[in-house]
């Protein structure tokens, strides 16, 4: 097979990496044909007839080229032609009984090649492959090799070892580097210090014909670090990805109409103030802007928490974010795309998120306790041995050995073996971790706030009471609940066909976009909808009324729906002995019944996004290190604010960015087994940092006193490695 | 003794052969998807495309 491409295009193009310029064919074969590349999310692919059964469904459809899915990432990549769309695709693949969704390639396009991953891959293949060899020679000099012999090992050790140490080592050099410019100690400071003193004492040993070579111990320190460097990038590459994926799960478009009165469909950022835009029923709204045309109701309860709709009529101001419910809309844009409101929050956020990174990792205060102890220590024993025997070359192969036997080879595993041990089984659950302390932090959380409208609920109504209506006027409200897909007729809908009703003959049924639903039974006009038009009086409590002819307006109320697995979930927090605060931004006799309900005792109702914030402040300031769980943007600031913070899948973009964790599922079940999982896992941190102090306690004297033979370095090294990621994995 | 002048540069050369073979894989993105490819064994249909 010969592959022609042409030459003067290839070399246009900059390659996707240096090795990939010198051998252009290779990367020309590693690029799939361009038609069109979509990207499908499917959360629920879990096995091998998964992976075929949506390669099959995907490849039947005309115009599909290619498709191929990476389970790892729960994501398809499909080649089509043109004019495939990915509607096309997600209605086959639910036909056939998988969860999918389209992503927004270009998003995606930061994560599709995990460039540093493959980086620390690839050092990490030289460290082993330098370690497995060198170790080899070593093994002769310990079995008792002598006089040429061992030198011809220590020299061929040396070829190896110093390059392999060059070339894999260099994370950690550019890491001390920058922290030592910027006046700083960090962990790759000592680890840089160890693997350059040990390298040179040792070359100036074999230049001697010397015993004590460290190349072994040197090439193996590098090996075990980037280990645990690679288990800390695959953690938060993971977590990158999936939380981009959420970004990315939004593709927001807009329909513009055009001067001349036709309509196209454009990307919400290419608006521009003036621009109308048509807003379908069930639709969000993608741009902040004065309704011109339409009536119908809003929910803003991702806005501002309150679960009840909002009228919306012509002249209204309407922002990004908001759902449109009964009735098509025009809107005149006034900010679009970065100017929004929901925008200007969002990067609010990103503001107060930068004071919490101020949290330090229990791996920074561990690496400042130790990094300057064990400097002192070395040049300590190397003065007291040079004062004792006037021999330069011994004190200088007794501080090599000292940095080396000390080096944090334990410490640089213990974190990161165990955090991706504990992010894997909660990503498992359906919990995504995205920032590398989340969990210390989480596990030092004693109060929970929770949100109520989105997190604890669904935002969905639930109609209660039904029983006491009369079985006729429920059948005549069926029948009317049934033409309208506002969020109350069709929760009344769907409770009332639950129970086994039929609906009555209404005819000429209109809906009145804004007000409800009329229409004719037995030559009586009934109507469903809001109390206002029905002249009923509004109760404090999500409700619809029916009007049937002249008689007074029945009352149907409304409770929230419980989000699957959140009474369970307060009910272990209060057992774990947390304090536990439900805030919304609802009425206070909703919040109250709620409350009661799910057996929270302190409710702070109608408080608005600052408030939400300065409470979560208040709660800080006394003391309290909080986890606050919410979903919409009023709770944005108070996510960023919190200690640790989580947010359902189903939470504006804005408030998933803000907080630390993501529910990936509908259920709220997976935060117990966070907390479980987040103490078990500082227990084990900790617990790994005193195996690393046992070690040191007991290898450091040996390597004072001038005992610490390179075998000796190397086992005991290597074991206490092993014992931290053993330790590590017990947690799974 | 001797035997060791030919025995070190022949398991080195081995090593490097690995390491090279280990590099083009990496390359070819076999490493993207561990969990698929463990699972694509146990299906029936024949991959007549493997991944690039």
């Amino acid at each position: 097979m010969t592959v022609t491409f042409d030459h003067a295009q290839e070399r246009a193009r900059p390659g996707a990496c240096p090795a990939c310029n010198v051998a252009p064919a290779a990367e020309h074969l590693a690029e799939l044909p361009k038609d069109a590349t979509l990207m499908l999310s499917l959360p629920g692919i879990h096995c091998a007839g998964c992976i075929s059964g949506v390669e099959k469904a995907l490849r039947g459809i005309p115009g599909v080229k290619e498709a191929r899915v990476n389970l790892t990432l729960r994501r398809a990549a499909v080649e089509a032609e043109p004019g495939v769309t990915p509607d096309d695709l997600t209605q086959v693949l639910e036909a056939a009984g998988y969860e999918a969704h389209e992503l927004d390639p270009g998003v995606l396009a930061t994560t599709a090649a995990d460039r540093a991953g493959r980086d620390l891959l690839m050092r990490l293949a030289v460290a082993f492959f330098a370690m497995m060899n060198v170790m080899l020679l070593s093994v002769a000099v310990w079995a008792g090799a002598e006089g040429v012999t061992r030198d011809m090992m220590h020299w061929i050790s040396a070829g190896i070892a110093i390059p392999a140490v060059i070339f894999s080592g260099q994370p950690f050099y550019l890491s001390a580097w920058s922290a030592l410019r910027g006046g700083r100690l960090n962990m790759d400071v000592p680890i840089t210090l160890a693997i350059v003193l040990a390298v040179g004492t040792s070359l100036y040993e074999t230049t001697q014909s010397g015993e004590h070579a460290y190349f072994d111990a040197a090439i193996a320190l590098c090996t075990f670090l980037l280990a645990g460097r690679y288990l800390d990038h695959r953690t938060r590459a993971s977590a990158r990805s999936a939380a981009q994926e959420l970004a990315a799960l939004e593709v927001p478009r807009a329909v513009r109409i055009l001067s001349d009165g036709t309509e196209e469909t454009v990307a919400a950022s290419d608006l521009a103030v003036g621009d109308i835009v048509r807003v379908k029923p069930g639709g969000r709204i993608p741009v902040d802007g004065v309704v011109t045309e339409g009536q119908s109701e809003l929910d803003r309860s991702l806005m501002t928490g309150e679960s009840l709709p909002v009228y919306a009529g012509p002249g209204q101001v309407v922002s990004a974010g908001e759902v449109n419910l009964t009735g098509p809309l025009l809107v005149q844009v006034q900010a679009a795309g970065r100017d929004t409101s929901l925008h200007r929050i969002a990067d609010l956020v990103a503001v107060a998120e930068s004071g919490r990174s101020n949290y330090n990792s229990l791996a920074d205060r561990a690496a400042k306790l130790y990094a300057p102890g064990v400097h002192i220590l070395s040049v300590v024993a190397a003065v007291g041995w040079y004062i004792g025997t006037q021999d330069l070359r011994v004190s200088l192969n007794i501080a090599a050995a000292v940095l080396i036997i000390t080096c944090p080879c334990a410490l640089g595993l213990a974190v990161p073996a165990v955090t991706t041990a504990a992010s894997g089984r909660l990503f498992r659950k359906g919990l995504l971790i995205k920032k590398g302390t989340a969990l210390e932090r989480l596990a030092e959380a004693d109060t929970v706030v929770f949100d109520k409208t989105g997190t604890l609920t669904t935002g969905t109504p639930d109609p209660v009471g039904l029983e006491d209506l009369p079985e006729g006027d429920l059948r005549v409200a069926l029948a009317l609940a049934e033409v309208s897909s506002h969020p109350l007729a069709d929760a009344l809908a769907v409770a009332l066909r639950a129970r086994g009703l039929q609906p009555a003959t209404v005819t000429d049924l209109v809906e009145r976009p804004g007000y409800g639903v009329e229409g004719l039974w037995h030559d009586k006009p009934v109507r469903l909808g809001r109390a206002a038009w029905l002249g009923a009086e509004a109760p404090d409590m999500t409700a619809s009324f029916l009007k049937i002819g002249d008689q007074a307006p029945r009352t149907v109320r409304f409770t929230d729906t419980l989000r699957e697995g959140a009474e369970e979930t307060v009910a272990a927090l209060k057992a774990d002995g947390k304090r536990v605060i439900l805030i919304s931004g609802d009425t206070k006799g909703a919040v109250t019944r709620f409350a009661g309900r799910m057996g929270i005792d302190e409710v702070i109702a109608e408080a608005l996004p600052e408030e939400k914030a300065a409470l979560v402040a208040d709660l800080a300031a006394e003391g309290a290190k909080v986890l606050m769980v919410g979903d919409g943007l009023n709770d944005t600031a108070a996510l960023a604010a919190a200690h640790v913070s989580i947010s359902p899948a189903s939470a504006l973009d804005a408030a998933r960015t803000a907080s630390d964790m993501v529910l990936m599922g509908r259920s709220l079940a997976p935060i117990g087994d966070a907390v479980t999982t987040s103490v078990s896992a500082a227990k084990r941190i900790h617990e790994n940092f005193s195996i690393a102090t046992v070690y040191n306690v007991l290898a450091v004297p040996l390597a004072v006193a001038g005992l610490a033979t390179p075998l000796i370095a190397a086992l005991a090294m290597s074991l206490s490695s092993i014992t931290v990621s053993l330790n590590a994995l017990r947690l799974r | 003794m001797d035997i060791l002048g030919l025995l070190i540069p022949v398991s080195l050369f081995l090593g490097l052969l690995g390491l090279a073979f280990f590099f083009w894989m990496l390359r070819r993105g076999q490493f993207d998807d561990p969990d698929g490819d463990a699972n694509r064994i146990l299906s029936e249909d024949y991959d007549d495309k493997p991944k690039k």
